[in-house]
């Protein structure tokens, strides 16, 4: 056969050559921070109150807090103080001036790291600069954020289960409607919260079987079901709301709110003690649903195979994995996961059901979604950004109003937390690896 | 074990894509099953793999009749299948692609580390160099098919289909792949082995059952004379070989120079390639797939992104234009994925044939369109290229992959060029429509247009190349006269300089194709 055969075969992986020229977009990013920099040391800095003094307030009496480590209010010159932070953030920029112009293709670790210390001080010298002649107290704030990032992440979550395998969730906005329409509804019934916080999951359920009855067994376009879905979701449960919610709320629909779980000791600890163990049980939930599916998805069976759903669903068919079945699966965990996050907007907080009171969140939960790369860890990192901006404009609304100093419109706050979601999203698009067939039916022949 | 499919049938609506077929593998075999594209081979493994439902006949496997109603019970059964298209997760490493669908666990999570040492088992046993962790996208086309081998063998195998697989090998690859073939049939394990390349059927199989139609046309044997099984698969003589005349060259048409592309991720695709095309020349692009070739017909399409270097048609250059443009220079283009890229499948085969000159007389000015010139020019066309359509006003989508390419080819040949591009000129086509194509392309070259030929079947390249480029990864390793010796091209396509190429040859390392050519055995 073969006399002398020279070895060809090659089973190495291929090395990609990296060009070395800059995209034509390099000079985007540094121009951008570098503005908004400038903009910073002008408005925080030069422009700001003069002579007005910034509190931050950190610790409270009675927090575990010995020999006062921690202080328990810094208060800083507002103006000196927001022009050092924008000093920093123009640094941080002159940094990615420096690092693009001198290679082509910087590492990324370079780059994020850059592009973090100038998002914290861009953002430290603006809460500097709002907070003039007042007191900002941080553990509120924070603890603002947690409340706020957790129907977000529920909702994330929910992305991320059910696009992992192949369906676009946008029903997620009615996901969440309907999980707060339920803990109310049902949790008013039964008299008590934990009856709604069972309820929330089974409510959410038949969005999430009629996402998967029509994207996956009738192969409609995911993202019209999806849109169609949030619109049947808001008709249903403003309809009850607007008939028996309405003519007896004691009944059907009276605020309550699930018990406050204190981790004694804990969360005594300055500054973040409140925000990570005082709280209630879908916090607990949302750390334990977090750190279950990250393992689940990347170090089990099951995750393999979903994710070979989501990437390859042919590949996956071929070697007996039934593909229609487990997207059915994922998208029924998914709507579950997100009635967790309904049930947050209204057991979780002590208020009643109220109309359309997700309020987009479905929407913000999906971009924390893509933001967050598919990656349960990333979707929550996502959510806490989101919110953290929301939970800002909460503290800055209420107390610019009552006091002094520097008066934002309150539209303009209102903003805030879309505004960066925009930017962040539209930042990461193009980057972030989207799940191969995400979108696409899987027809068997 | 021994598996007998006994009259099969399948059907997709009125079209009869297995009729009765019956088919015998004994134990230890490579069982060979010829035909032409859409003869129907890879419906019946489809059908035998339990991802088609036969409409008629019964599976037998050491006497038992067997049904399958998917993949799954075909692999429990024993069966195992090399796809054509890889059924391998990008995203996922060998080890994870190995173990999907049976994954080892251990206390509830994945046990890669029992799949890695799987893997370097099999890789083993074979001689193959499979790194356990390598993302599957990163590796080259046969590596993957490599994976793919040893996916179907870690599941114990014992009858395994091959659908097509020497498609995106180079000679010498496909020369290995058959020393593993023989290999495992030493071992036990039964081969079927689907194909259209008459040379590797009469270097491989022990025995030969060739399709035609939906139907078994015949059993042969692999002594069987070259044409003889030529003319069994296609229904009557064909000749093999193309007479070409001596090109006539004329001045330098086309001179690239230093082109590259960049893709979004800042990978280089296209990295500094440049030659140039003279009047009456066809240069031909050869490679394995994936190496560039898409990239360079795209980017002197002005269809790539971020292209970079010249590329200039007659002193006018091209690089930086739009396809308009480049179109209305007088460049006239094949694309490679013809279903995608080439057709609108709705659109009635009149207008597809005038798709990129739609907006030009006589078709039809910035505003409208000229009913009357686009049907002329379809009345005019069909019957030019033989195109089989009931009529012009069918949608193109009707017609059989054979004609659609027709519909493209004709669009592409109906007016003066200065340049032709094209890219997989008869890729799906039968081997009579083949011979005509070919022909049409000799015809421009002889009218004086230069064209560039790219394609990744080395037949088709030595058929009518006046000189060939081979690229690998990105780059042209080397430009060689169109009479190179096969076996040099297939080391070059393996990333061989011509120098390196022809030593090793010089050196002894022939093909099985070659040497089975110098004893007089095929054409």
């Amino acid at each position: 056969m073969t006399t002398a055969s020279a070895v060809v075969a090659d089973d190495s992986e291929i090395q990609k050559k990296v060009a070395d020229v800059r995209p034509d977009s390099w000079w985007h990013l540094p121009a951008t921070t570098t503005v908004l920099g400038a903009v910073a040391l002008v408005l925080f800095g030069l422009r700001g109150i003069p002579g007005a003094e910034s509190s931050f307030a950190l610790a409270r009496d009675g927090d575990l807090n010995p020999l006062g480590i921690v202080p328990e209010q810094i208060t800083v010159p507002s103006i000196g103080t927001a022009i050092a932070l924008a000093v920093i953030a123009l640094v941080a920029s002159a940094g990615l001036w420096v690092l693009h112009a001198r290679v082509a293709r910087p590492r990324p670790a370079a780059r994020i790291s850059l592009i973090a210390v100038f998002a914290a001080a861009w953002i430290l010298a603006f809460m500097t600069w709002v907070i003039s002649e007042r007191a900002l107290d941080v553990a509120t704030l924070l603890q603002g954020t947690l409340a706020l990032a957790v129907p977000l992440a529920f909702g994330a979550l929910s992305g991320v289960l059910s696009e992992r395998s192949g369906v676009i969730n946008i029903a997620i906005e009615g996901q969440l409607l309907f999980g707060a329409f339920g803990a109310a509804l049902v949790g008013s019934l039964a008299g008590s919260a934990w009856v709604g916080l069972l309820a929330a999951p089974v409510m959410a359920l038949v969005m999430g079987a009629l996402l998967a009855l029509f994207a996956v067994g009738y192969r409609v376009q995911q993202i019209i079901v999806g849109v169609v879905l949030n619109v049947l979701a808001i008709g249903i449960t403003s309809f009850f709301f607007g008939t028996v919610m309405r003519q007896n709320p004691g009944m059907f629909n009276s605020p309550m709110r699930l018990p406050t779980l204190r981790i004694p000791v804990l969360a005594d600890i300055p500054v973040i003690g409140r925000v990570l163990f005082e709280q209630n049980v879908l916090v607990y939930l949302m750390w334990i649903i977090v750190a279950v599916l990250t393992v689940a998805l990347f170090r089990t069976r099951w995750g393999l195979r979903v994710r070979a759903v989501g990437e390859h669903p042919r590949a996956a068919d071929t070697v007996g994995i039934a593909v229609n079945r487990t997207r059915w699966i994922n998208v029924l965990l998914g709507s579950a996961v997100a009635g967790l996050g309904g049930a947050t907007l209204t057991i979780g907080t002590g208020v009643a059901f109220g109309e359309e009171m997700s309020a987009g969140k479905g929407y913000i939960a999906l971009a924390a979604m893509i933001l967050g790369r598919y990656h349960p860890i990333g979707a929550l990192l996502a959510a806490l950004t989101f919110a953290f901006a929301d939970s800002l404009q909460l503290r800055l609304g209420t107390t610019s109003a009552a006091e002094g100093g520097v008066a934002i419109p309150g539209d303009f706050l209102l903003m805030l937390p879309y505004v960066v979601a925009l930017f962040a999203v539209a930042g990461v698009v193009g980057r972030v690896r989207v799940p191969a067939a995400n979108g696409t039916p899987y027809v068997k022949q | 074990m021994k598996l007998e499919l006994r009259g099969i049938t399948k059907t997709f609506g009125s079209f009869v894509a297995n009729d009765a077929i019956d088919l015998v593998v004994e134990p230890g075999e490579i069982h060979s099953l010829l035909g032409e594209n859409g003869a129907g081979k890879s419906t019946l493994m489809n059908v035998l793999y339990g991802l088609y439902r036969p409409d008629g006949g019964e599976i037998v496997i050491d006497g038992a009749a067997v049904s399958f109603s998917d993949p799954g019970d075909a692999m429990a059964a024993g069966i195992g299948m090399v796809h054509q298209h890889f059924m391998l997760v990008p995203v996922f490493t060998v080890a994870e692609n190995m173990v999907l669908g049976h994954e080892p666990t251990r206390g509830g999570l994945l046990d890669l580390g029992a799949a890695r040492t799987l893997v370097r088992e099999i890789s083993a046993r074979f001689g193959f160099d499979l790194d356990p962790d390598a993302l599957v996208e990163n590796l080259p086309v046969g590596a993957q098919q490599r994976v793919e081998i040893i996916k179907a063998l870690s599941r114990s195998a014992e009858v395994l289909v091959l659908d097509e697989p020497t498609a995106v090998l180079t000679p010498q690859e496909t020369d290995e792949l058959m020393a593993i073939m023989r290999q495992l049939r030493d071992e036990g394990t039964s081969i079927v082995f689907i194909t259209h390349k008459l040379r590797e059927v009469k270097a491989v199989s022990d025995r030969i059952t060739v399709i035609r139609r939906g139907t078994v046309v015949g059993q042969a044997d692999p002594s069987a004379d070259q044409a003889d099984l030529a003319g069994l698969m296609v229904g009557r003589q064909v000749s093999l070989a193309q007479d070409k005349a001596e090109a006539t060259l004329g001045e330098i048409a086309l001179q690239v120079t230093d082109l590259q592309v960049t893709d979004a991720a800042g990978i280089r695709t296209l990295d500094g390639v440049s030659f140039e095309v003279r009047h009456g020349e066809v240069l031909a692009i050869a490679g394995v797939q994936g190496n560039g070739q898409t990239e360079l017909s795209e980017a002197l399409l002005g269809l790539q992104e971020t292209v970079h270097g010249s590329a200039r048609l007659e002193s006018r250059e091209l690089v930086g234009r739009s396809t308009k443009q480049v179109l209305d220079a007088g460049v006239g283009f094949v694309p490679e994925d013809r279903t995608h890229d080439a057709l609108v499948p709705d659109f009635t085969v009149a207008e597809n044939l005038v798709l990129d000159q739609h907006d030009r007389a006589p078709f039809g000015t910035a505003l409208a369109m000229s009913p009357k010139a686009v049907r002329e020019n379809a009345e005019k066309l069909i019957p030019e290229f033989d195109v089989r359509t009931e009529s012009a006003v069918s949608a193109v989508s009707t017609l059989s992959g054979g004609n659609q390419q027709k519909v493209v080819m004709a669009r592409a040949l109906n007016r003066e060029l200065a340049l032709l591009i094209a890219s997989q000129p008869t890729r799906g086509v039968d081997v009579g429509s083949i011979e005509f194509l070919h022909r049409r392309l000799l015809d421009e070259r002889d009218k004086g247009t230069p064209v560039v030929i790219v394609s990744t079947e080395l037949d088709e390249v030595v058929q009518l190349a006046d000189r060939i480029a081979v690229m690998y990864r990105g780059a042209i390793l080397g430009i060689v006269p169109g009479d190179e010796d096969r076996d040099v091209l297939g080391l070059m396509m393996a990333g061989y300089t011509a120098e390196a190429a022809r030593e090793a040859v010089a050196a002894g390392a022939r093909t099985t194709d070659s040497q089975l050519a110098d004893e007089g055995e095929i054409v």
